[in-house]
């Protein structure tokens, strides 16, 4: 297996973020976070509760209505090749091959030649799928798909990942494995990751810190952290009792009942 | 089918078998397609014998013979007969040509990038669309009169009428392709560093290609239309004028050729287009 360049890295400082839509839905409000470089971080929480309206504010593709979000120390002001998206529906250009797909953020850059197709390569190995580089997205499955998007952005060298309910669409089998392959990712790297999920045990398996949320538009409370809970597991064993007890506690959290921060 | 070379294959022995059902699935429809086109032309030479009178006061006495067509089509071409049409296609079709791919590539030219900009932004969109909703429902043929006062006849007036009327459908394919561009690609074309303009390039265009190439096929289409119309007065060389000058002469085969003519070219740019398209694309999958 190829190894992966140590990627930059940055830390995420939020506060007093808070987002209502045009229309007036009170998606989310008074969020403080600060996540540190390199760190693992997922957001839980029910259906509605401004997961992804917080994702979608630190990629730049929403402006928030009060609080603000540094990145590396630098606002966020709109999308950037800093801050990697991965989605739930992958997102790949669907006329670009694999290849193409991953080394349509290096040609933005004006690499080299040589350097677009070495970091195209490579990024095409480490997420195993050298043998269908020619091929196009709808001639792969789910997982592979998804596999694409995440070497599309990690060869933008990002020094944040940001990624909603990436396996939220694939069987459990192909997740598992994917789970496994962005550890491991996430080691060699170092990249600061947001991660969004609704299955507690996801994050549990991938995270340093787990960022719980409840509240909601639905709910009469805007949404809102409801805890933060750290993840002090030397091994990810999903069937040892020591993971359960943290899945259960954050289970608990999940259900509260929300009051404003 | 040529079987001349013997590939070295062990797959050799299945091939024949392979192939007949395929020979007979593309035979069927050539074999299905061909009884009513005879049909029309033996009730064409008996109606044209017969003199017979149709609905709509056909005269079928005033047709030629569709033998006299064909001879007639010879002349055009190959210049059996030493008249005035002896292989006059060579002329008439280049400048014809020439002026219907001018019209269409002009249209084009303005269309795509002016409805890429309607399709994504309000702005333009509100700019432009009471112009184009204003002039749209002028028929090209309204405007020949006022295009002879302003420009006289000739290449000028035919490449300018052209224009006019392959615009529309073009620009009209644009836009709707340009709206329906999902709006996860121009995010994550922006994630990756593409700039606002950028994505109108390397997403909007790509995503919209179907679209635009339905427009440009109904937009050249109707430029064949347009240029017979424009050649009707004035015009010394053009499929269209040839069509009217053998009005003039009484000649009515050549006016049957002149309009076989125009049927294949027009044919056959649709599918030059269509060949375009695939070498740009090659196998690429487009959005639908
Ligand atoms: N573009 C939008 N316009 C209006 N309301 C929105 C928009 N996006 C999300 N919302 C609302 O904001 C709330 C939070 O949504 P979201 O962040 O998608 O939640 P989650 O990802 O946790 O399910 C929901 O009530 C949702 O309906
Ligand atoms: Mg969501």
């Amino acid at each position: 297996m190829d190894h992966l360049i140590a990627g930059r890295t940055a830390d995420v400082r939020i506060s007093g973020l808070g987002k209502t839509y045009d229309g007036g839905v009170a998606a989310m409000a008074d969020v403080d976070l600060t996540i540190a470089s390199g760190e693992f971080v997922a957001v839980v929480g029910a259906s509605g509760c401004g997961k992804s309206t917080l994702l979608r504010i630190l990629a730049g593709f929403e402006r928030p209505t009060a609080g603000s979000v540094e990145v590396g120390g630098t606002p966020v002001t709109g999308p950037g090749p800093d801050r990697g998206v991965v989605f739930q529906d992958y997102g790949l250009f669907p006329w670009l091959s694999v290849r193409e797909n991953v080394a349509y953020g290096p040609s933005r850059k004006k690499l080299p030649k040589g350097e677009i197709t070495a970091v195209t390569d490579k990024f095409i190995a480490a997420v195993g799928l050298t043998r269908f580089a020619a091929k196009y997205p709808s001639q792969l499955s789910g997982g592979m798909q998804q596999r694409v998007a995440i070497a599309r952005v990690l060869a933008n060298d990002p020094s944040l990942l940001l990624m909603d309910e990436p396996f939220g669409a694939l069987d459990a089998l192909t997740r598992t494995d994917l789970q496994t392959e962005l550890r491991r990712i996430h080691v060699e790297t170092r990249t600061t990751v947001v991660f969004v999920t609704h299955s507690i045990e996801e994050a549990v398996y991938l995270a340093d810190r787990v960022v719980v949320m409840t509240g909601g538009a639905s709910h009469g409370v805007p949404g809102h952290v409801q805890a933060v809970v750290p993840v002090e597991l030397a091994d990810r064993d999903v069937t040892s009792p020591a993971f359960n007890e943290v899945k259960r506690q954050i289970a608990a959290l999940v259900h509260t009942v929300p009051t404003p921060a | 089918m040529t079987t001349t070379a013997v590939p070295v294959s062990a797959a050799v022995p299945t091939a024949p078998a392979e192939r007949r059902p395929r020979r007979k699935g593309r035979l069927r429809p050539v074999l299905l397609g061909l009884p009513v086109p005879l049909l029309f032309l033996l009730l064409w030479h008996l109606g044209r014998e017969g003199r017979w009178e149709l609905p709509f006061g056909i005269r079928m006495g005033f047709l030629p013979y569709p033998a006299d067509v064909a001879g007639g089509l010879a002349n055009y071409v190959v210049g059996t007969r030493d008249n005035a049409f002896s292989n006059l296609l060579w002329e008439d079709l280049p400048a014809s040509a020439m002026r219907v791919f001018a019209g269409f590539a002009l249209a084009t030219l303005i269309a795509v990038p002016l409805g890429v900009l309607m399709g994504r932004f309000t702005t333009a969109n509100a700019l432009f669309d009471p112009m184009i909703n204003l002039f749209r429902p002028i028929p090209a043929t309204a405007w020949v009169p006022l295009v002879a006062l302003l420009i006289g006849y000739g290449d000028q007036a035919s490449i300018f009428l052209i224009t006019l009327s392959a615009f529309f459908p073009i620009v009209l394919g644009t836009i709707s392709g340009a709206r329906q561009v999902p709006e996860r690609l121009l995010e994550a074309a922006r994630m990756l560093g593409t700039s606002g303009a950028g994505t109108l390039l390397r997403v909007v265009l790509p995503a919209s290609a179907p679209a635009i190439v339905n427009g440009m096929r109904v937009g050249l289409g109707l430029s064949w239309v347009i240029l017979v119309l424009s050649e009707t007065t004035g015009v010394p060389t053009g499929l269209g004028s040839t069509i009217f000058l053998a009005r003039d002469v009484v000649q009515t085969d050549q006016i049957v050729v002149g309009m076989i003519c125009i049927a294949v070219a027009g044919f056959l740019s649709d599918r030059l287009l269509k060949l375009v398209v695939r070498l740009l694309f090659r196998d690429r999958p487009l959005i639908k």
